[in-house]
Order: structure tokens, then C-alpha cells, then sequence
């Protein structure tokens, strides 16, 4: 890319309430009114809107490690798992047994494994010779295997057809998010120091390699979080749909706004978890701006536009990287954790690369890269796009082959339409960084 | 007799499925690494090449084989084969023309080019779907076996049977002519050498007159014809999913930075090394020792790691490659 992302003249200071009023008639129109294109439901509305918050609050991550400096994710999908961990292990209430079962001997065990770790790169570091931290490692190997397997085996042994897990600690689920962020954090902090400083490449390659290890972590150590066979019921920080329905005062409210129970009561704890996600997501953005003004963001911008000037500058390039990397992986594990709350559930064979990486980038390049605004308005944008392509794509299909004579190849096209929605993805997402890379809200 | 024994398991288990799958992740690395060299970025299209090629060459097999056209004991996508890379390479170009061509004008940063690769794997990903679909494919047909375990166990008197699938030898023969004719190529021809000289030092090579147009469409009809040979390859060996040719991207660009990023000769031997460390992590080595040491009894089934875990080997490898040698084994590119 050119050196400068910034744009020349001075935008339209219209442009973004413009596009976010015409997102919020989108989301109107679906709450409103009910045709073969909107459904007119406020549940759909409002939980696609929820949605596209979470998506928001993720893009606002990758937005600070490409926007402010440049760095390519592509393991979004394993910090956003990553993050997915915490609601598991901090809010869900303790498994009877798990911990006597095996608890200090696995934690135990992870911590050998982390001296192990730091051991060899104390041996490199006095010795220069790689077989000795080669014989480090391997005996590291076999001694944490050793305390690992029997404690893993004791644990997933506890009660296999209802827990298996070694269960959370019983905390606020808010308080899970945070530690969603933490997680992330450090497993951004892992690779960035191994990539960063490389060519800028590698950095992708490392991610996409990190994102498949940690999907196929949660599938398969039971332990952690039961693996494919799922954890439901995450605790809620709203109220729960069939309480609502029995509170006399919540019907009688509903009554007054024309809605039935079941109704109100979903779009109730629809509209209390948006607030939530909503306020998380103002305050990220908030601490973003703050940080983009001052010297450290415009020192950050200095280094994305050019390397070596900031460099000669005195400023330690790799290290800022390393810095900005962790913490916008650190809001991706927030966004894991939120996402994990909304849906109540954990499963881990729904951590597609192609939903969670690629559509975010989508929705980052889409709404203007190095912009946060753009970030959430290209989020929310393409979110209910991809939403709706599912109801709209067959239909649109359906018009454009109408000529088209009965038969198999009708058929076939009809059939895939859904894997439409990948070919327009890659063609928004192609036309966008060819024709406006700044997006549609351009960086000021 | 056990030694013989523990051999034959060892062959059968490990070395045989991880020479297949090695020649395959090579061609797929070897792809990569010439792009690289090329067009100096990572394609993560790569991966969804190799499917949409593939997946081209299943659909020519079908038509082939309701022609009641067939090849006799070798299976039928090798006559497809030829029909695959052409409509793969045309697909390509027009990708080049369509999306690389503007960066590579700009001279964009590469790390722009590795996005629009993603955008561009969005799409092939789609065409493939909307092709020939999500589900499980097996299109190898002809004989299934060379030597079958029955056949191999009464021919030796050994306990432990020994079976070559016809897929994998056809692999190792395959991927070992198309690398003899790349390395010709490369080493013997004008366009060849025009290619390394343009790999090698970009502005020299414009000044001798070399047409930058010329070598950067020569370099992606390779990539394509190598993409879909790797693909029909590891589909007639295991089976053709959509989504295991994305997932084989990590494998190979491990093998191609291990080799050393731009190194032709470093993508082969990356692959290798990589498929035989996946492979030899993976294995329970239980049977194997039984037969060596009959006397030593392990607990466990002597596995390192789970096979679901076999992308993390990869993944490994890259990380040590990072840390100690970022050039790779046979000095590729650093920058």
C-alpha cells in the first residue's frame, strides 16, 4: 500500500452518521416489516444485531493490528476460541470431584510444561548448542506427559456422561470475559514473539498455524472443555426467558406493548444483552480513540506508514508489534468470550476459519481499515448481509434462473446456493481493496 | 524374523503413507515457493487451488467414465488430468489479470497481495462448493492394490502383512517425473533460466531484456499444473473434501519455509520432512517395538501425539524453523 492511508482531503463529516442511519433502517425494516425479504420479527432483528456487535467488538481487535499497524491475523478464529475458554473455566459452577480427581496434579503438570519451556531457551541462551535444548525437550517431553495423561485420565474419568471436565470456578460471567481477553493475550503473546520481527508473512502463516492448533485443542482435550461433546448452559447475565414469562408485572408490561409473552420476553433479554454489548463495545472503542490520539498511536501510525524511518527514529519496531498484536487479540478473546455467553454453548466444531478469520477481515477491510467507526459499521453492515444472503441468495438465484428449462443444472444451482455467499464475500472483499482500500469509513 | 517383521510394519505403517504424503505436500510447497520467488508473496490461495483443480479433474473423470472411457488398471483422473490443469491454469491467469496484476503494477506491499490471495481463496473456495459440492469424494478407480497384505504375507511366510495401494506408487512416480521435468525446466530452458534470473534479482533481469509479463504467467501456469497434480494426487490417495485441501495449506507452507521460501530444492525436501514427521509422531509405535524389544512392555500405545494433532507437528517445525533458521534449511529468501 501507498505510505499513507490517511485521506488526502477532509471526508464528509455526513458520511458516518449517514451509513449507520441507513444500517439502522435495515434493522428497523427487518423488525418491521414482513415480506419475502424482511422477516419482521424484533427477535430475528435484534439477535442478528447482537450478533453484530460481538463481530464488531472483534473487528475492532483486527482493526487495531492491521489498522494501526499493519500486522495480518489469520488466526482470528483460535484467539476468538481462546476466549471462548474463559466462560468454561471461570463461570461455570465446579465439578463434584474433578479437582480432588486430578486438579493440582495437572496444574502442576502445565506449569512443568511451561518450565520446560523457559528451561530450553535458558539452555539456547548459555549454551548455543541445539542439541542440548533438543535433550531438554525431549526429556521435558516425556516427564510432562507423565503427570499430564494420568491427571487428564483421572479428570475426564470423573462422571464421562455428564461432566468430564475439570469445570470452572463459579464466578460472574462477566468477570469470564475479561479473563477471555487475558487467555487471548497470552497466546498472541506466544506467537507474536516467535513471528514478529520476520517477514510480514510469516506473522499470517504463524496465526493460521496457531488458529487450527487451538480449534483442535478444544475438540479434543475433554478435560478443558468437554470437546465435541459440548458445554450448554453457560451461565447468563440476563434473565432467563421462562422466569420473564411468569413475572405477572413483566406480562402486564408486555400486554401494554401489544406484544404476546414469549415474544417480549425474547426481545427483553435480547435488548438487556445488546445493552451489555453495547457498553463493552463504546468503552473499547472509547480507550481505542484515546489511544490512537495520543503519542503512542500516532507513533504506532508512524511505523505502520514506514518501518525504517521510525526505526531510525529510535523506536523498537518489533516490540510495538508485539505490543499492538496483544492487545487487539486480547479484545478478539473479549468478543470469544461474549459470543460463547450469547449462545449459551460451546462447540468447538463450529469454529470454522472461514466464518470466524476471513469474515471478519471482510467486515474490517469493508468498513475501512484503521478506522474504529468503520470498523463496527462494516461489521454490523456485512453481518446482516451475510445473514440475510441466506434468504436472499436463493431467491435472487431462483429469478436468474427462471429462464432456465426444469432439469438437473437448475436444480444443482438452486441447490448451492449457499456457497454463493463465499464467492460474494471474496468478490466484496477483492473489489473493496482494489477500488476504495480505505473503505467506507476512510481513516482521518 | 522379528526384526524382518518390525520392518515390514514400520514400512507398511510409516515410511510408505509418509513418502505419498510427503511427494504430495512437495508439489503443493513447490507451488508456493515459486510464486514466492516470483511474485514475492505467500499465496493462501494455494490450498483452494489445488481443490478447484481437483475437483475440475473429478468432474472430467465423470464425464470420461460415462463415455465408458477408462485406463485400464491406472485410475481414469490421469487422463482427466491434462483436461484439469488447462481449465485450472486458464482459471489462474485470469485471477493474475483480474487481481495480482494491479498490486504487482502498484508495487504493493506484499502483505497486501497475501489479502487479496485470501479474497481470491473466498472465491475458489466458492466455485469449488458451488462445483461439485461439500460432501466426501472418491473418484479412484482401476486396480486398488499392488501388493495386497494376503498376497505379500503368503509370498514371505511373514506375520505382518505389507500393502502398497496403487495410489501411492502412482504418487511417488508421478511427483517424481513432474519434478524431474520442473528442475529440466528451470535448469535447461530459456524461459527457465529467464525465471531464476527474474527470481534472483528482479531489476538485472528486466534489464536483460526478460519480459516480467511473460515469466509471471509462465510461473502461475507451474503453480496451476502443479496445484492440481498435488491435489488429484492426495484426493486419489485419501479422498477429495473441500475443506482438508484448506486445512493442507499449514503442512505446506511449513514445507516451503522449512525448505526455505523461493527454493525449489527446499520445498521438496521441506515436504518430505514434514510429512515424515507428522506421520512418525502420530504413529503408536507399540507394534514396532513389540518386535524389536519384545522383552520392554509400555504402558500406552507409544504415541507422541493423538493424530488430531498432526497439524501441530507441522506447525512445530515451522515455529523452530522461525526461531533458529527464518531463511530455512536451503536459503531462500529473507526478504
Amino acid at each position: 500500500m501507498a505510505s499513507n492511508r490517511q485521506a488526502t482531503a477532509s471526508a464528509n463529516p455526513w458520511r458516518a452518521p449517514l451509513l449507520f442511519a441507513v444500517l439502522a433502517v435495515l434493522f428497523v425494516l427487518e423488525g418491521t416489516v414482513r415480506n419475502s425479504m424482511f422477516s419482521g420479527s424484533w427477535n430475528t432483528s435484534l439477535a442478528i444485531l447482537n450478533m453484530g456487535l460481538i463481530s464488531a467488538i472483534t473487528a475492532l481487535g483486527v482493526n487495531m493490528q492491521w489498522g494501526y499497524a499493519g500486522l495480518f491475523n489469520v488466526g482470528v478464529v483460535g484467539f476468538l476460541a481462546m476466549g471462548a475458554l474463559a466462560p468454561v473455566l471461570v463461570s461455570l459452577p465446579p465439578v463434584e470431584g474433578a479437582w480432588s480427581a486430578g486438579g493440582p496434579r495437572l496444574i502442576l503438570s502445565l506449569f512443568v510444561g511451561l518450565g520446560i519451556l523457559a528451561l530450553s531457551r535458558l539452555a539456547w541462551d548459555r549454551t548455543r548448542k541445539g542439541w542440548v535444548v533438543a535433550l531438554v525437550l525431549l526429556v521435558g517431553f516425556f516427564l510432562f506427559r507423565g503427570l499430564f495423561d494420568p491427571a487428564v485420565q483421572a479428570i475426564e474419568g470423573n462422571n464421562p456422561a455428564r461432566h468430564g471436565n475439570i469445570g470452572g470456578l463459579g464466578l460472574p460471567v462477566l468477570v469470564s470475559w475479561a479473563v477471555g481477553g487475558v487467555f487471548a493475550a497470552g497466546a498472541a503473546w506466544g506467537i507474536g514473539k516467535v513471528a514478529l520481527g520476520l517477514r510480514s508473512d510469516y506473522l499470517a502463516i504463524a496465526t493460521l498455524g496457531i488458529g487450527e492448533i487451538i480449534v483442535a485443542v478444544m475438540k479434543n482435550e475433554d478435560w478443558l472443555a468437554r470437546g465435541v461433546k459440548n458445554i450448554t448452559a453457560i451461565p447468563r447475565p440476563v434473565a432467563y426467558e421462562v422466569d420473564l414469562q411468569q413475572n405477572p408485572d413483566f406480562l402486564s408490561f408486555a400486554q401494554g406493548w401489544g406484544f404476546s409473552a414469549t415474544e417480549a420476553s425474547g426481545i427483553w433479554v435480547k435488548l438487556s444483552y445488546m445493552s451489555l454489548f453495547l457498553v463493552v463495545l463504546l468503552v473499547l472503542i472509547l480507550l481505542a480513540e484515546l489511544a490512537l490520539k495520543s503519542p503512542w498511536g500516532r507513533m504506532m501510525r508512524a511505523i505502520r506508514d514506514n518501518e525504517t524511518a521510525a526505526r531510525a527514529m529510535g523506536k523498537n519496531v518489533t516490540r510495538r508489534h508485539l505490543q499492538v498484536f496483544v492487545l487487539g487479540s486480547a479484545v478478539i478473546g473479549i468478543a470469544g468470550a461474549m459470543m460463547v455467553t450469547l449462545d449459551g454453548l460451546v462447540a468447538p466444531t463450529g469454529y470454522n476459519p472461514l466464518r470466524y478469520t476471513f469474515l471478519i477481515w471482510v467486515m474490517v477491510i469493508v468498513g475501512g481499515s484503521g478506522n474504529n467507526w468503520g470498523a463496527v459499521l462494516g461489521s454490523v453492515l456485512i453481518w446482516f448481509l451475510w445473514i440475510k444472503a441466506e434468504v436472499w441468495g436463493p431467491a435472487a438465484i431462483a429469478v436468474l434462473t427462471g429462464p432456465l428449462a426444469e432439469g438437473p443444472l437448475k436444480e444443482h444451482l438452486l441447490d448451492s446456493s449457499p456457497h454463493m455467499r463465499f464467492i460474494a464475500m471474496g468478490a466484496v472483499l477483492l473489489a473493496v481493496l482494489r477500488f476504495a482500500p480505505r473503505g467506507l469509513l476512510p481513516e482521518r | 524374523m522379528d526384526i524382518l517383521n518390525a520392518l515390514v510394519v514400520f514400512l507398511n505403517f510409516v515410511f510408505i503413507p509418509a513418502a505419498a504424503y510427503g511427494a504430495q505436500l512437495a508439489l503443493g510447497a513447490l507451488g508456493v515457493t515459486l510464486i514466492y520467488g516470483i511474485l514475492r508473496f505467500s499465496n493462501f490461495a494455494h490450498g483452494d487451488t489445488m481443490a478447484f483443480g481437483t475437483a475440475l479433474v473429478i468432474l472430467v473423470t465423470w464425464g470420461l467414465q460415462a463415455l465408458g472411457v477408462g485406463f485400464g488398471p491406472l485410475p481414469t483422473a490421469l487422463i482427466a488430468l491434462p483436461f484439469g490443469i488447462a481449465l485450472t491454469s486458464l482459471m489462474v491467469l485470469g485471477t493474475d489479470r483480474v487481481v495480482y496484476r494491479f498490486y504487482r503494477r502498484k508495487k504493493a506491499a506484499p502483505i497486501i497481495l497475501v489479502m487479496a490471495s485470501v479474497g481470491v481463496m473466498f472465491v475458489m473456495n466458492g466455485l469449488t462448493r458451488l462445483v461439485i459440492g461439500v460432501d466426501e469424494i472418491r473418484f479412484d478407480d482401476g486396480e486398488r492394490f499392488i501388493v495386497t497384505v494376503r498376497d505379500f504375507k503368503a509370498m514371505t511366510g511373514l506375520d505382518e502383512g505389507l500393502a502398497l495401494r496403487s495410489t501411492q506408487a502412482l504418487t511417488l512416480v508421478v511427483a517424481f517425473a513432474v519434478m524431474i521435468a520442473l528442475f529440466w525446466f528451470l535448469n535447461r530452458t530459456k524461459s527457465g533460466k529467464a525465471m531464476r534470473a527474474y527470481s534472483d534479482n528482479e531489476d538485472l533481469a528486466l534489464l536483460s531484456g526478460i519480459d516480467p509479463e511473460r515469466v509471471v504467467r509462465q510461473v502461475w501456469i507451474i503453480a496451476a499444473a502443479l496445484a492440481t497434480i498435488a491435489g488429484t494426487l492426495y484426493g486419489l490417495d485419501k479422498s477429495f473434501k473441500a475443506f482438508n485441501y484448506f486445512q493442507i495449506l499449514l503442512p505446506i507452507f511449513a514445507a516451503a519455509i522449512v525448505g526455505g521460501l523461493g527454493s525449489p530444492l527446499g520445498a521438496i525436501a521441506g515436504g518430505f520432512l514434514v510429512a515424515f514427521s507428522e506421520v512418525a509422531v502420530t504413529y503408536p509405535w507399540l507394534k514396532v517395538v513389540g518386535y524389536v524389544a519384545p522383552w520392554y512392555e509400555p504402558g500406552g500405545l507409544m504415541q507422541l501425539l493423538g493424530t488430531e494433532y498432526k497439524f501441530a507437528v507441522s506447525f512445530v517445525i515451522l515455529i523452530v524453523v522461525l526461531l533458529f533458521r527464518p531463511t530455512g534449511l536451503f536459503r531462500g529468501k529473507s526478504v
